[in-house]
């Protein structure tokens, strides 16, 4: 039976969600290819449960000393080394930056093609997929050849929901590597952000150029607060240097998810509108009713955002008796 | 110190990605080009550490003949030298794409001297393949980070800073070394008119490079389908507040 092999990443042990959506795609994938579904695990950590929870009848634990922290170098040749022992049929991972990163490390190292972002998979002798290009604004139908297939898969494509419980076998693999692969090991973190983040808060509310000035933010600071949020942004008002590039959704920032977007004077290009189309509600707040952020949302107000914004403040407070 | 910067050229679209009758390319029928804003990120950064510590910066793309004018502009925010490999006007895979581009490296290190630095976007803006740097990196033998957004050159190498959600990582690289940069590491500087007279001066040297190609084939372009959406209008003028918190309210964000 051939194999698929999916590599899960983590921190230390620390799973995120889009190895499970990795796991989760690898299941229906494995099944349509008649392959036994595998899971890698690099480093020490202990993920056997639940990749058994997700369907993987194998978990080959890769080791070696140097693999208790995150290194691409040593993570891509562990793996690349892996994969000549076991001569998987295919290798996958979550589309993340480093999920990308170890798939690249890998095909660098076994000089094979690596499709990166697949949205679908069609397997057989040559591979079919389609996958995202421009952050998600257009796809892309493309072919795989190749001896082992290497691909990493969209994050959030899928939502990860457990399946085809296994007891999986825990095959250790130990790695050869010398101490060239420490030059690109993690040597340090600094925690920055604590509560919510842009990307997790359920309130967003953004300025686009038509907020005019860094001053004029205030007002959009005021009513982020009120609702819990935080304050994002175009990449308009990075570029003029009103907000810190860590506030910008897009393509080249952030991805958000939040209850509602509250998008003030933004025309809503292609590459804004894919970081802030995964919210649930939209609310656009333009003076151009043909703006495609207006069009596009939910619910627009047709007006000056300096008028629009103080008043929405104002109403809270009134209701809420401040 | 040496640094080589590769961009590469996309368009620029605005609220919509339209796309060949073939389904082959985006149109650019009506559209601008524009370096990807990764690499606009990384070249800035090139630029303001040979402006703290000497050097020169190499700029490379691989592309049409009209990258000529990527590489103008990056004449025109401080780049010194500037390499053009022609692709004939088609795109090639990812694969081809490393090959030659560390072909033309090596070529270009034999003649002025290694490159202490090399850099590219983490990502391209167009095809979004994240792969290149790394494959170029290692037929290299360099090590590479990708994901950075802060760059300190140090006595050894350099200590790069890789954004993460919750902060950074940290990473200390030797000389020599390969980045993937993102953009927010810097804030890109506007060409100024003596650097846009300059640029038109500029020499830049083309290398007709080739290399097999790879095992993925790009079939056809096509645009996601589009969520129908009908746009419910809660107001003209600041009385739109009372509806706009009835809805935060209906939401429970209230
Ligand atoms: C008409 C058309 C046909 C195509 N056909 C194919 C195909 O058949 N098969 C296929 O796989 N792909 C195809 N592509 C996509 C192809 O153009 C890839 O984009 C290209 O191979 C580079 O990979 P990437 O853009 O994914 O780069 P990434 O790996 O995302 O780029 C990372 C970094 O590498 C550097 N870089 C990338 N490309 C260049 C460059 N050209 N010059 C300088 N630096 C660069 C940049 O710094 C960039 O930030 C096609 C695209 C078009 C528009
Ligand atoms: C490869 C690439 C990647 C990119 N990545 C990103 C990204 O990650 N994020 C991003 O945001 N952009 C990104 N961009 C840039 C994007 O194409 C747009 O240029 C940018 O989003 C425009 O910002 P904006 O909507 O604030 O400005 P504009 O397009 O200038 O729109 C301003 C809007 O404000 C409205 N307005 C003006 N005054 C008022 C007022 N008083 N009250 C109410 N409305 C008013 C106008 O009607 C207009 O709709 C990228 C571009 C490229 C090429």
């Amino acid at each position: 039976m051939s194999i698929l092999l999916v590599v899960l990443e983590h921190d230390r042990g620390d799973l995120p969600v889009g190895s499970l959506e990795a796991l989760t795609v690898g299941r229906d994938l494995a099944a349509s290819m008649d392959a036994s579904l595998e899971a890698v695990v690099v480093g020490d950590a202990d993920l056997t449960a639940v990749a058994g929870e997700y369907g993987a009848t194998a978990v080959h634990q890769v080791t070696n000393e140097m693999l208790a922290d995150y290194g691409p170098d040593a993570w891509g040749e562990a793996v690349a080394q892996l994969v000549r022992s076991v001569a998987p049929a295919a290798v996958m991972a979550v589309g993340t930056d480093r999920g990308n990163e170890v798939m690249a490390q890998v095909a660098a190292r076994l000089d094979l093609p690596f499709v990166a972002n697949c949205l679908s998979v069609e397997a057989g002798d040559t591979w079919s997929m389609t996958r995202v290009q421009w952050g998600g604004s257009l796809l892309e139908d493309s072919t795989l050849t190749a001896d082992t297939k290497l691909v990493s898969f969209a994050h959030h494509a899928i939502e990860a929901a457990p399946g085809g419980a296994a007891s999986p076998t825990v095959k250790t693999f130990e790695a050869d590597l010398d101490h060239s692969y420490t030059a690109t090991m993690i040597t340090d973190r600094v925690v920055l952000a604590s509560g919510v983040t842009l990307s997790t808060a359920p309130v967003v509310v953004s300025g686009g150029r038509g907020v005019g000035s860094e001053d004029a933010f205030a007002p959009l600071e005021e009513l982020a607060e009120l609702l819990g949020g935080r304050v994002g942004c175009s990449r308009a008002v990075t570029n003029n240097g009103w907000r810190p590039h860590s506030d910008q959704v897009g393509q080249t920032g952030t991805r958000i998810a939040p209850e509602i977007y509250i998008a003030c004077g933004i025309s809503g290009a292609i590459q804004h509108w894919v970081g802030a189309m995964a919210s649930k509600n939209i609310l656009a707040i333009n003076t151009d009713s043909d703006a495609n952020m207006v069009t596009k949302a939910g619910y627009a107000v047709i007006a000056d955002l300096h008028e629009v914004v103080p008043a929405i403040s104002a109403e809270i407070r009134r209701r809420r008796g401040q | 110190m040496r640094v080589l910067v590769c961009v590469k050229r996309v368009p620029a679209p605005g609220a919509k990605i339209n796309v060949t009758g073939d389904g082959l390319a985006v149109d650019t029928t009506h559209l601008g080009f524009t370096t990807s804003p990764h690499e606009e990120c990384a070249l800035e950064e090139a630029v303001q550490i040979i402006e703290r510590e000497g050097g020169e910066v190499v700029v490379l793309t691989l592309g049409p003949a009209e990258a000529e004018e990527q590489l103008r502009y990056a004449a025109s925010v401080g780049g010194t030298g500037f390499v053009l490999i022609p692709n004939g006007g088609a795109d090639w895979d990812p694969q081809r794409t490393a090959s030659a581009i560390a072909d033309a490296i090596r070529a270009l290190e034999a003649d002025g001297g290694e490159f202490d630095l090399i850099m590219f976007g983490n990502e391209s803006a167009d095809a979004g393949g994240f792969q290149v740097g790394v494959r170029v990196a290692h037929k290299l033998g360099r090590p590479i980070v990708n994901g950075i957004k802060g760059i300190e050159v140090t006595p050894e190498g350099f200590t790069a800073h890789r954004a993460i959600d919750t902060g950074v990582e940290v990473y200390k690289l030797p000389k020599p070394a390969v980045m993937g940069v993102k953009e927010g590491i810097n804030l890109p500087r506007y060409p100024t008119m003596k650097g846009r007279l300059a640029s038109r001066k500029a020499e830049i040297a083309t290398m007709e490079l080739n290399a097999p190609a790879g095992g993925q084939a790009m079939l056809k372009l096509h645009r996601p389908p589009e969520q129908p959406s009908t746009t419910e209008i809660l107001g003209t003028g600041p009385e739109a507040a009372a509806a706009i918190v009835d809805l935060l309210d209906e939401l429970g964000v209230l």
